[in-house]
């Protein structure tokens, strides 16, 4: 310990710290100041800036020790009293916060900018914010709210939002509210998991297998359990019940006891009193390994030669194989008049959602918990609760999870992380258990996107119509299912791309491997087949001498046409509009010189690429899809709407909101939305498939409606005249006459004395659909989107910079335009990083990409400029024609970059992440295709 | 998780020496942190099964005001190892006169780093391909270290015996500082890099000139030039200085010296980094673009100011 004397947030300490302390962890653990978010601890992130002495610092890798005697600033003491910093009102104006995960960081480091520079430029702020990561945004909305802040500070007023146009806004709905929780997000008062302590807490860790695949001879924990501070140490034995979890096929253990299958497997949990204590005493486990044959790629897993990883599997290391038949495509391939065949191949790529993984258990009958308790982040909180009594023997109302909020997820947050780990550890130590991944633990352990190879072959007659399209796809699915089946099927039946194509033959293998398992990532498989997709229908324009968009336009799926697996579209389909709003803005932007595919200016060659896309809504494929939600108005006049619907930043939260407020005709401000608490709110199911807004927007929208005709009924009695004359104005309920009126919560007051609850709920099943392979509709919305990338390929040394995305999206309809925009620009460049900086390195099924700083998302200095229009062609059962729009723009940036670079420079791309040397090389010996990736370079 | 135990802070440089005595190399210094805290973070996740004990201290050298000043003595300027990254840009007097530190300096890492991370870190780190140390070596600078109880100055490039090996034990020894002649009329310098956007923090190529142009400003009469990484250790691009001298800087002289680099200068392949292929090209266009800078800013004085402040 060590005397520190220092200044936070105005207010002057002089205490003893632990030496080791982090000026991060002195905040959070020592001051309670959570506003600080610890994001890789690599100095990497920059989530965790603080100032100190006014400068911007990353307070992860900050020894406290090292700010003796200096005035620290953090999140916590930007607002003067309530008044909001400029910065921190313009965030939230021109909704620059979405998960909020990272926003005190870049608040924190915009606010040291603006103290240096009162009117920083697009490339100021570039620079400033260089290492400040954001996953959610994509930074467009940022650098505007950055500039506001600085015009308010400088006595201008703030900036104009670039509020989205739409079609017919209605009271609340079509209206850029502000999200749920937006101050507390700004404040740095909203509390993710790891913001939470309970008295008595104890800290676990996680023992993972140091091999791939291994079968387990031993393990002995004596040592560790003798280990002083050390509460419980817990191996497959302690397991109460199944010893498997998994969303679609229960095959992943919950603690490893025979054989491990890669290295992010779990074979022991230790609690203890303190994280180091717990840390210690993993190295005291001893396990003795027989290590086995490791499966590294998924065609090798096909082989016969190649280990079995689950051998009660039927089909062995083919998880599944899925298929698509649809016409004859040899007999279309045999009408075409041109025919393009290529092999592409994607990586395995990371959500790097910001906040890493963290759960606390806490035991039935510790102080204000009547049941075993899970606070965790999680999407999917109703099917955490059925797992967690799976494994521990339990019926699942004998388990309560309520979800924290939620510091991004993309996907990578549906599977089980700690879930069952802190269940376990609570119960025997009946104690709270606290289980915080590191960011390097994040990296190794959880489930990524699928590493992708895809053969595929196009064929289309003179005129440009498409004739066939077939296709082979091998996809790792890594050591366990997780969603593999499912994100491998979107990937299969999405390969003919969004086209009326009427021949298709695609046959799709997802395999087992001893990788780190694959599973949901934003765009669910479809990213990866767009990308060879959309790069067939260039090559085959070119061929024909049809202009890229024209060509897209030519085959373009449009109400009447039936996709590959036999699904008639009947409603909702603005592919075409999209083509054409991209295009239009293409020109804008073109401006004066008249439209150039491609030119060159010095050494440097410019281009433009266009992509399309489209993307369910909503699970399909005849899954039961349903959603429940809850809404309650209450006394004061208020509204609560309770769903178990995960909100991880794109905003859930406020579309129910919206819609309860829409339909009782209330303000905004007076609805409250309380989210995944089992005990508390009904299910909402998985937040996946950007099912969210259509089916517990429906659900909430639908018991608002219910609740309305409730407490239409009650005013009618209580006013003495017919419902029918009733009207709801701004939270009043008046006689059509206007001569009678009353406040919402006079109604309830009155309800209740008459026995009568206020309080309605409602169960929405989407439109039934059907499996794939039994022709119908196999989904109940599709929504389409036509992105355009404008680019500048460095001749000299082959870098790429995508300077501009036009994006045109159909959505059925935008609920908040604002945030909705937020969710195109966010998933545009997370897409850029998918094609140019990321790719999850596995040598031999060990980990190379272990750290954050060998895992690079697009940072501020890559954010493109993004101009995007929405397309509104209503859907007749999404709430007020709303389709889902999270995984949508995540879809087709890659191959429109891609088909950019071939137009600027005459190479094209067939793996990604783009690679610089790679393509420098290519250029400098006249080669026209690339099929080297940067993780190929050894 | 705790990477250290005792954390000190001393004021002086014998109160550093006798702190890391006393520890008798179990002690290690600590400057920025920067590169110590997540080098020593890796270790300690790459195999949590081995369990590695924590430092027993750390000695934060950036309290001790010899290490902290960065000084115009006329003939040379000596910059503290403990000076950050951000004071170096910040400084007016090195971006007049030698843009190309700024410049290296000015790449690393973004400003929260940089506001911590030192000069002397990136040179205890020993990296062959630190973007302050390829300028340090292109400025001939000396660094300033108390090694066996003796304090000494020695040429920047002996501070290097291997990759990410330096001469100074940095649990034993401690480095002060740098000195370097102070560029004067007819001098110019610049540095350039070039970096993957992917997930390797180092760069493919750097490379950092310092020319010296006749009274005439015209032809080269000598030259330092560093292009790393193409060995272990950072080295002189001599070669490729000879091939200049006496020439003025133009199209025909920059291929002479692109062609003595092909002929003298073997980059390899590294993994995940880049192909050799693609350094042999990147040291053309980097020898291209410093060289034509550091020549305009040798004969045109306001010009190289300009351009130290558009950094």
């Amino acid at each position: 310990m060590s005397h520190l004397n220092i200044t936070v947030n105005g207010k002057a300490y002089a205490l003893d710290v632990d030496d080791s302390r982090t000026l991060a962890y002195f905040l959070r653990l020592d001051l309670g100041l959570t506003g600080t978010k610890l994001g890789c601890e690599e100095a990497e992130c920059g989530i965790c800036t603080v100032l100190v002495d006014g400068v911007p610092v990353d307070s992860c890798t900050y020894p406290v020790l090292k700010a003796q005697g200096r005035a620290v600033t953090t999140i916590e003491g930007l607002a003067q009293g309530k008044q909001l910093h400029p910065l921190q009102r313009n965030f939230i104006a021109h909704g620059a916060v979405q998960c909020g995960f990272c926003t005190p960081g870049l608040i924190m480091t915009s606010a040291a900018l603006l103290e240096e520079n009162a009117d920083p430029s697009v490339d100021d702020i570039k620079g400033a914010l260089k290492d400040t990561f954001c996953r959610c945004t994509g930074y467009t909305s940022v650098i505007k709210a950055i500039q506001s802040a600085a015009r308010e500070k400088r006595g201008l007023p703030a900036a104009i939002v670039d509020d989205p146009h739409v079609e017919e806004p209605m009271g609340v709905i079509s209206r850029s509210v502000p999200p749920i929780d937006v101050i507390e997000k700004v404040i740095g008062s909203a509390k993710y998991t790891d913001d939470y302590t309970f008295a008595n807490m104890l800290h676990a860790r996680t023992l993972r297998s140091p091999y791939p695949h291994a079968k387990i001879l031993a393990i002995r924990t004596e040592k560790a359990q003798a280990f002083t501070g050390v509460r419980a140490v817990l191996t497959y034995k302690d397991v109460p019940g199944d010893n498997k979890h998994g969303l679609v096929h229960r095959d992943w253990d919950v603690l490893c006891g025979d054989v491990v299958r890669y290295v992010g497997d779990a074979v022991a949990i230790v609690a203890a009193d303190t994280e180091d204590i717990a840390a210690a005493a993993l190295a005291l486990i001893e396990v003795d390994y027989e290590p086995l044959g490791v499966v590294a790629d998924p065609i090798y897993a096909h082989t016969p030669e190649a280990p079995v990883l689950h051998p009660n599997h039927p089909t062995g290391n083919l998880l599944k194989h899925i298929k698509v038949r649809h016409g004859d495509t040899e007999q279309g391939f045999a009408t075409a008049d041109v025919i393009v065949e290529h092999e592409y191949r994607t990586p395995t790529t990371e959500h790097a959602f910001l906040e890493p993984e963290c759960a606390i258990g806490i035991p039935k009958g510790y102080e204000g918990h009547d049941k075993l308790t899970i606070y965790v982040g999680s999407q999917i909180p109703y099917q955490d609760r059925n797992q967690i009594a799976l494994s521990m023997n339990m019926t699942e109302t004998d388990v309560r999870v309520i979800g924290t909020l939620i510091g991004g997820g993309f996907g990578g947050k549906e599977d089980i992380a700690g879930q069952i780990h802190v269940a376990m550890l609570a119960t025997v130590t009946d104690q709270p258990v606290k289980m915080l991944y590191s960011r390097q633990e994040s990296l190794i352990f959880h489930p990524k996107r699928h590493a992708t190879i895809i053969r595929i072959k196009t064929g289309a007659t003179r005129d440009g119509r498409l004739t066939a399209v077939e296709a082979t796809l091998y996809g790792d699915g890594g050591a366990y299912a997780s969603l593999s089946d499912k994100v491998m099927t979107r990937a299969t039946t999405h390969a003919t791309g969004p086209y009326d194509v009427p021949n298709a033959k695609i046959d799709c293998y997802a395999m087992y491997t001893n990788n780190v398992p694959s599973g949901a990532f934003r765009g669910f498989g479809v990213t990866q087949s767009a990308f060879a997709v959309e790069q067939n229908m260039d090559m085959i324009a070119e061929k024909l001498g049809i202009d890229a968009l024209e060509m897209r336009r030519i085959n373009a799926q449009k109400v009447g046409v039936t996709t590959a697996t036999g699904q008639l579209l009947r409603e909702s389909v603005g592919l075409l509009d999209t083509i054409d709003d991209v295009r239009a803005d293409m020109n804008v932007v073109a401006n004066g010189h008249g439209f150039r595919w491609a030119w060159r200016e010095g050494s440097k060659a410019f281009a433009w690429g266009v992509a399309c896309a489209y993307k369910n809504t909503g699970l399909g494929g005849g899954a039961p899809d349903k959603s429940e939600a809850e809404v309650e108005a209450f006394e004061d006049g208020t509204l609560e709407v309770r769903t178990a619907a995960a909100d991880m930043g794109q905003g859930i939260a406020h579309v129910v909101a919206q819609c309860a407020a829409e339909e009782m005709r209330l303000p905004y401000e007076r609805v409250r939305v309380l989210l995944c608490d089992t005990d508390l709110t009904p299910n909402g199911g998985p937040t996946t498939a950007s099912r969210q807004t259509f089916m517990t927007g429906n659900a909430a929208r639908l018991a608002s409606v219910a609740l309305r005709d409730a407490i239409t009924t009650s005013a009618a009695e209580m006013m003495d005249i017919d419902p029918e004359a009733i009207r709801y104005e701004e939270g009043l309920l008046r006689s059509e006459d206007r001569r009678i009126e009353v406040e919402l919560g006079q109604v309830v007051a009155w309800m209740k004395q008459n026995g009568l609850s206020a309080r309605a709920k409602h169960e929405y099943h989407a439109p039934k659909t059907q499996p794939l392979g039994s022709g119908g509709d196999m989904h109940f919305a599709f929504s389409y989107a036509t992105q355009a990338a404008l680019i500048e390929v460095d001749t000299e040394t082959g870098e790429v910079h995508v300077l501009k995305v036009v994006s045109s999206t159909d959505i059925g309809r935008a609920i908040n335009p604002l945030m909705l925009q937020g969710q195109i620009e966010g998933g545009i460049v997370m897409a850029l990083g998918n094609c140019l900086t990321e790719s999850f390195i596995m040598e031999e099924g060990q980990v190379w990409s272990r750290l954050l700083s060998r895992y690079k998302m697009p940072g501020i200095k890559q954010a493109p400029e993004i101009i995007s229009r929405l397309v509104e062609h209503r859907s007749s059962d999404g709430p007020y024609g709303a389709k889902g729009v999270g995984e949508i723009p995540s879809i087709n940036t890659t191959p429109a970059i891609c088909n950019a670079i071939y137009n600027a420079v005459g190479v094209r791309v067939f793996t990604i992440p783009v690679d610089q040397d790679s393509l420098l090389l290519a250029m400098k010996r006249g080669e026209t295709e690339l099929h080297r990736a940067w993780h190929d370079i050894k | 998780m705790k990477l250290w135990d005792r954390y000190f802070t001393p004021g002086s440089i014998d109160e550093a020496m006798s702190l890391l005595q006393s520890y008798d190399g179990a002690a290690r210094v600590i400057a920025g942190g920067t590169d110590l805290l997540v080098d020593l973070r890796a270790i300690m996740t790459a195999a949590p099964a081995v369990g590695h004990p924590p430092h027993a201290a750390l000695i934060d050298i950036t309290r001790i005001p010899d290490l902290m000043r960065m000084d115009d003595e006329g003939d040379f300027i000596t910059i503290g190892a403990g000076v950050t990254h951000t004071q170096i840009v910040k400084s007016a007097v090195l971006r007049a006169i030698a843009a190309c530190l700024v410049e290296s300096c000015g790449v690393v890492g973004g400003p929260q780093v940089r506001n911590v991370a030192t000069l002397g870190g990136n040179v205890a780190h020993a990296l062959p391909a630190g973007d302050g140390t390829t300028s340090l070596v292109a400025l001939a600078a000396q660094a300033d270290i108390m090694q066996n109880g003796v304090r000494r100055w020695v040429d920047i490039r002996e501070m290097f015996i291997g990759t990410g090996k330096s001469l100074i034990n940095s649990t034993r020894d401690l480095l002060i500082g740098f000195r370097f002649a102070k560029p004067g009329a007819g001098e110019g310098t610049s540095f350039s890099r070039i970096m993957r956007p992917q997930g390797v923090a180092l760069p493919i190529l750097g490379c950092s000139v310092w020319l010296k142009l006749d009274d005439a400003r015209e032809r080269v009469t000598a030259a330092r030039i560093c292009i790393a990484p193409v060995a272990p250790v950072p080295m002189r691009a001599e070669a490729v200085e000879a091939a200049l001298i006496g020439q003025p800087i133009n199209a025909a002289s920059i291929d002479d010296a692109i062609q003595a680099a092909h002929a003298t200068i073997r980059p390899r392949t590294s993994k995940y980094r880049a192909t050799a292929d693609y350094r042999d090209e990147m040291i053309e266009v980097l020898l291209k673009r410093t060289l034509i800078t550091a020549a305009d800013r040798a004969k045109d004085p306001t010009q190289r100011r300009e351009d130290a402040k558009a950094q």
